[in-house]
């Protein structure tokens, strides 16, 4: 088994696991954590991509590199802004939680007010 | 000029500056923006929208002088190992739509979010929100490969959801964070496919991949992802459990750009995706499968529409069945040899994307000014209404004609050119839901029609007058999106010249008669049947009659609607929207990979269908 194959496989289980987290955990924080764990599996699977296309003489194929970096200041700038809004969503509502589960019947119900 | 890029380009060409500068001019916008302050932000949105929009246009008229589409290589480097900007015809309309679109939103806005009227930071917020989508947009439609796309796909959503809690009251906050993760979830399918197609091509530019691109397992892999993916991000159903609260909520202003113009972001790319970088992947019955997905949102989220007590979200639901119809035209562009061609189809969809962009933006605008008037937008409190905001409610009744499609709106166009690529591949079924899509648009907008044009139950006291800049501005863009077949589209969509007969000729006005009549015939029909008309007011006590004939019908219509309604809660669960995209992802990768068994002819239909157990 190469070292790829070993970190091809590391990738796969954080991104399942943080897409597992993601459905089932009711929890924004949780959820948000999850994002992160999935984001992660995909870096390391661009890393196993660069260290593979480094077949032609290279130490590392540099692309990857670069998404990396991008991809992991997007997905920063993606938890700051869902942990700012958490805060804001817990200092309004006092509670920080996404089960509003069906707020098209309740804007039926409540449509009164 | 031709039509797709099929050719790499190893050079700027000489217009190709004004691709750039049609994404630094909104930048600069929300840069400066923060060096002005909140006090002159609004002249400096001003200036900003007229620059884009000068250039948008000249990107317009560059691209039809040029003989190929508009490139612009970052920094010199040619694709393998540089990005490339590259506008065609597709880019440039819509990004002359999203220029129009924000054009009228920014005017609307004016009058709402004017900063000297309000101490909160929501009108500076909201300024620089604009810009934002308008800058990522312009990266969307322009971007020249997958990673690229994949970031201005993710600034597209970051500018997007605070829009949603502009108003930062608990609910908005609560709809902006479900928004904001559930697109997350969808841009790393995206990213997760991008990163497979690179390591299985060393590319991600879309013009090299396109020439790349073969049929092997890890490739349908990575085609799956990406379009649930997208799918999150447009809001199809069932992925939509953002897309009711997030409406809900949000400003006016902020709701047309979201529904007009960002959920049309993740769908450009999903055509780029299928059309350009894999024309050859996708079979038949992945094609079927999205056109499914779009028929099941068209009836869904027109029945809930009926449904619904406010009107905002009436608009809201219809978003949701509107989006389903961008999605038909992928099986109709299906060749005979398996190929997703940029025909006709393409352009009927793309015609589709763009109607909607400005008639939806307009509706949301005319309910936008009628709520700032009335204090309250229930669909039975609306009787009355169009003498207060005449103006606003011709916007909504214009925008909905043009939804409806009939002449000479571009949803018109669009569906004859859809209706035309069905009967050329004898795919009727989807004729028939195209049909219905138009009778459903016309029952939600008859059945607000008939609420807002009925007498007065009690005067309208209104605490602020009808801003009759904002009902214009909603009016202009319903009257863009009714005009929009009257112009020559050969020039940028893959249209045959002259095939759609959209120019009036007296031999073709029984033609023409039907076709408006049918949709509104049927359209009244289907409101009566299902939509939520409550106790019947005294005004039409003289109605009992007839009423209490369709009565036993209606009951079995409102029954349907009463299941539809609450498998709409179920579907917006989180965990059931989740398990549904892993769902999709599992069907989209079992269909293409029916298409590659299909393709080899290796093996019996019944070996194929243990790929979607």
């Amino acid at each position: 088994m190469t070292d790829t194959t070993i970190f091809g496989l590391y990738a796969a289980a954080a991104v399942g696991f943080g897409l597992y987290g993601l459905i089932t955990n009711p929890q924004p924080l949780r959820k948000i954590v999850a994002f992160n764990l999935m984001g992660s599996g995909v870096f390391l699977l661009l890393g196993v991509v660069g260290r593979r296309g480094a077949a032609a003489g290279f130490g590392n194929d540099p692309v990857p590199q670069a998404l990396v970096i991008t991809g992991i200041v997007v997905a920063f700038s993606a938890t700051a802004l869902a942990v700012a809004l958490l805060l804001r969503l817990f200092q309004t509502a006092g509670s920080a939680t996404l089960r509003d589960d069906a707020p098209a019947s309740a804007s039926i119900n409540q449509s009164g007010d | 000029m031709s039509y797709p890029a099929t050719v790499l380009d190893a050079v700027t060409t000489t217009r190709g500056f004004l691709l750039v500068l049609s994404i630094i001019v909104p930048v600069a916008g929300v840069l400066l923006a923060f060096v002005v302050g909140g006090r002159h932000i609004e002249r400096l949105a001003f200036a900003t929208i007229l620059f884009g929009l000068a250039i948008a246009a000249a990107i317009l008229v560059a691209l039809q002088q040029s003989d190929g589409p508009l490139v612009y290589l970052l920094g010199a480097w040619a694709p393998p190992l540089g990005v490339a900007l590259r506008a065609d015809g597709l880019s440039a309309v819509m990004m002359m739509v999203a220029a129009v679109v924000i054009s009228a939103v920014g005017v609307f806005a004016g009058a709402d979010f004017r900063p000297a009227a309000a101490e909160s930071r929501a009108p500076f917020a909201f300024w620089i929100l604009l810009l934002g989508i308008w800058a990522a947009l312009n990266i969307v439609f322009l971007g020249g490969d997958l990673f690229t796309l994949y970031v201005a796909l993710e600034l597209v959503t970051f500018a997007a959801v605070p829009l949603v809690s502009l108003d930062g009251r608990a609910e908005t906050l609560q709809a902006a964070l479900r928004y904001l993760l559930f697109a997350l979830t969808g841009s790393v399918l995206y990213l997760l496919g991008t990163t497979l197609f690179y390591g299985l091509y060393g590319t991600l530019d879309i013009v090299l991949l396109s020439h790349r691109v073969r049929a092997q397992p890890a490739t349908l892999v990575a085609a799956a992802l990406m379009t649930t993916g997208l799918l999150a991000k447009t809001a199809l159903f069932p992925l939509y459990l953002w897309l009711p609260p997030a409406h809900a909520g949000a400003p006016a202003a902020a709701s047309a750009i979201l529904s007009g113009l960002v959920v049309k972001g993740s769908f450009f790319i999903l055509v780029r995706l299928w059309f350009q970088v894999m024309p050859g992947l996708p079979g038949f019955a992945a094609t079927q499968l999205l056109a499914a997905l779009g028929g099941a949102a068209i009836v869904f989220g027109s029945v809930v529409a009926l449904r619904q007590e406010r009107l905002k979200l009436v608009i809201a639901y219809s978003t949701l069945a509107q989006i389903g119809y961008l999605f038909l035209m992928f099986p109709l562009a299906l060749s005979a040899s398996g190929q997703l061609e940029s025909g006709g189809a393409l352009a009927g969809g793309l015609l589709q994307a763009v109607s909607h962009a400005t008639a939806k933006a307009a509706m949301f605008l005319a309910a936008g000014s009628i709520y700032a008037v009335l204090g309250q937008d229930r669909i039975a409190g609306l009787g009355g209404v169009w003498r207060a905001l005449p103006i606003a409610v011709l916007a909504f009744a214009l925008g909905g004609v043009a939804l409806m499609g009939i002449q000479p709106s571009g949803a018109y166009l669009a569906k004859e050119l859809l209706l035309q690529a069905a009967a050329e591949k004898g795919q009727w079924w989807w004729a028939v839901v195209l049909q219905a899509g138009g009778i459903f648009t016309a029952a939600y907008v008859l059945l607000v029609l008939a609420h807002v044009l009925a007498p007065a139950k009690a005067p309208i006291a209104s605490d602020r007058p009808a801003l009759r800049i904002q009902e214009t501005a909603a009016l202009a863009l319903a009257l863009c999106s009714l005009l929009l077949g009257l112009l020559p589209w050969e020039a940028y969509l893959p249209i045959a010249q002259g095939i759609p007969s959209y120019r009036l000729g007296p031999e073709a006005v029984s033609k023409t008669l039907s076709k408006v009549l049918l949709p509104i015939l049927g359209g009244t029909v289907v409101a009566t049947l299902l939509g939520r008309w409550g106790p019947p007011p005294a005004h039409i006590t003289s109605w009992k009659p007839p009423l209490a004939v369709v009565d036993p019908i209606r009951r079995i219509g409102l029954a349907l609607g009463d299941l539809i309604e609450r498998s709409d809660g179920f579907l917006r669960q989180w965990p059931v929207a989740g398990v549904t995209l892993l769902v999709l992802v599992l069907l989209f990768g079992g269909c293409n990979a029916d298409g590659l068994v299909m393709r080899m002819q290796a093996r019996p239909a019944s070996g194929r269908h243990q790929l979607f157990a």
